[in-house]
């Protein structure tokens, strides 16, 4: 038995402590806004925060996470009112949208650290994150949008 | 006055005698020393300089701030930065993907608890140095980490990061000696006199 607390609620997960978080995340807890990309730490699909920290979770074992607070895309607001969210709403950036929960939690981690990112910063932060329609341009402007958001009191 | 002067001189020669004993000592708590020799040591540090710019080590230590991949040492894809700590940068720190231990398959992520690029204040730069810039880079304790000799022997023959080399993971070639040799020669080299090569040998 491992307990994991997922999005602020603790759960008690029987699983072998190799099977990884992902599977844990989508297949036992039900929380499928996390994607299956890779499977191998390649392209940030599968990104969740664990305590805070982007971590891949196709490549991290449920043992890692056990006792540690978990954020998937469902948690990263109340109401999806993330001044990511809201910039990436009001900015249309998905296209066919199977990168963009990744997309958002290494966008969070970047401006909770850096709330004003120049166009290098989000490079060096958000170059782990594929998107295979090319959104790339898109989701540079909305994490300045949600940088200036941010900054003028726009409440997660 | 004679029996004075030869118990004088006997005690003088057995106090030499302890003090050198004990000098000896004090250098031996360090690392093992050996009669100064620059052939033997230089020819010594040649294994060690093979073994660090092999990719397994070289990797890690780029003369940019991007981590290299692979036998053929390119560099590592998704834009990977150094950052401040040497553990990359927001969304993309080494442990967001690399974990304690390798994770199994071919290109799946190599682990260890520690793993990451030297911090940007202390770079230790393999890649592209020369026999005789990589050895004086590693006997200087400004550009070494602060190690002495003796903490130099003990990263390489222990350090835990370091041991990952001889345990890279699927897919991935070893260093060019076990590492127990590889230990050696590192001894040999700094016992006989820590000699850096000429600058001749490339």
């Amino acid at each position: 038995m491992i307990t994991i607390t997922v999005n602020g609620q603790r759960h008690d997960i029987e699983a072998d402590p190799n099977m990884p978080l992902l599977w844990v995340i989508r297949d036992i807890l039900g929380l499928t806004g996390t994607k299956f990309g890779c499977g191998a730490a390649q392209c940030g699909a599968c990104t969740v925060h664990l305590n805070g920290e982007a971590v891949r979770s196709c490549v991290t074992k449920i043992n890692r996470a056990a006792g540690q607070n978990i954020v998937t895309i469902e948690g990263l607001s109340a109401n999806n009112n993330h001044p990511l969210q809201l910039a990436w709403n009001e900015m249309s950036v998905p296209q066919c949208g199977y990168c963009q929960s990744g997309q958002l939690m290494s966008a969070a981690v970047l401006l909770r650290e850096n709330p004003n990112p120049t166009d290098q910063d989000i490079d060096d932060a958000m170059s782990g994150n594929i998107c295979r329609c090319g959104t790339y341009q898109r989701v540079r402007a909305a994490i300045h949008k949600a940088a200036a958001m941010q900054t003028e009191g726009v409440k997660s | 006055m004679k029996k004075l002067i030869i118990i004088s001189c006997f005690l003088s020669i057995v106090g030499f005698v302890s003090l050198s004993f004990r000098s000896e000592k004090v250098i031996n708590k360090n690392y093992p020393t050996l009669p100064k020799d620059s052939v033997g040591s230089t020819k010594a540090f040649m294994s060690v300089y093979k073994v660090l710019m092999s990719a397994r080590c070289m990797n890690c230590h780029p003369s940019g701030n991007t981590p290299l991949q692979g036998d053929d040492s390119h560099l590592h894809t998704m834009n990977v930065t150094r950052g401040l700590d040497g553990h990359g940068v927001y969304s993309m720190r080494c442990s967001n993907c690399h974990q304690a231990e390798n994770t199994a398959g071919l290109h799946m992520p190599p682990g260890n608890p520690k793993w990451g690029l030297p911090p940007a204040n202390m770079r230790m730069v393999f890649q592209g140095r020369t026999p005789r810039e990589l050895a004086l880079q590693l006997l200087d304790p400004k550009q070494n980490g602060g190690r002495t000799k003796a903490q130099l022997i003990d990263h390489m023959a222990n350090d835990a990061l370091v041991g990952w080399a001889w345990h890279p993971g699927e897919g991935r070639t070893l260093p060019p000696m076990s590492r127990p040799a590889f230990a050696a020669q590192v001894r040999l080299w700094i016992a006989k006199g820590a000699y850096a090569p000429s600058a001749k040998i490339k």
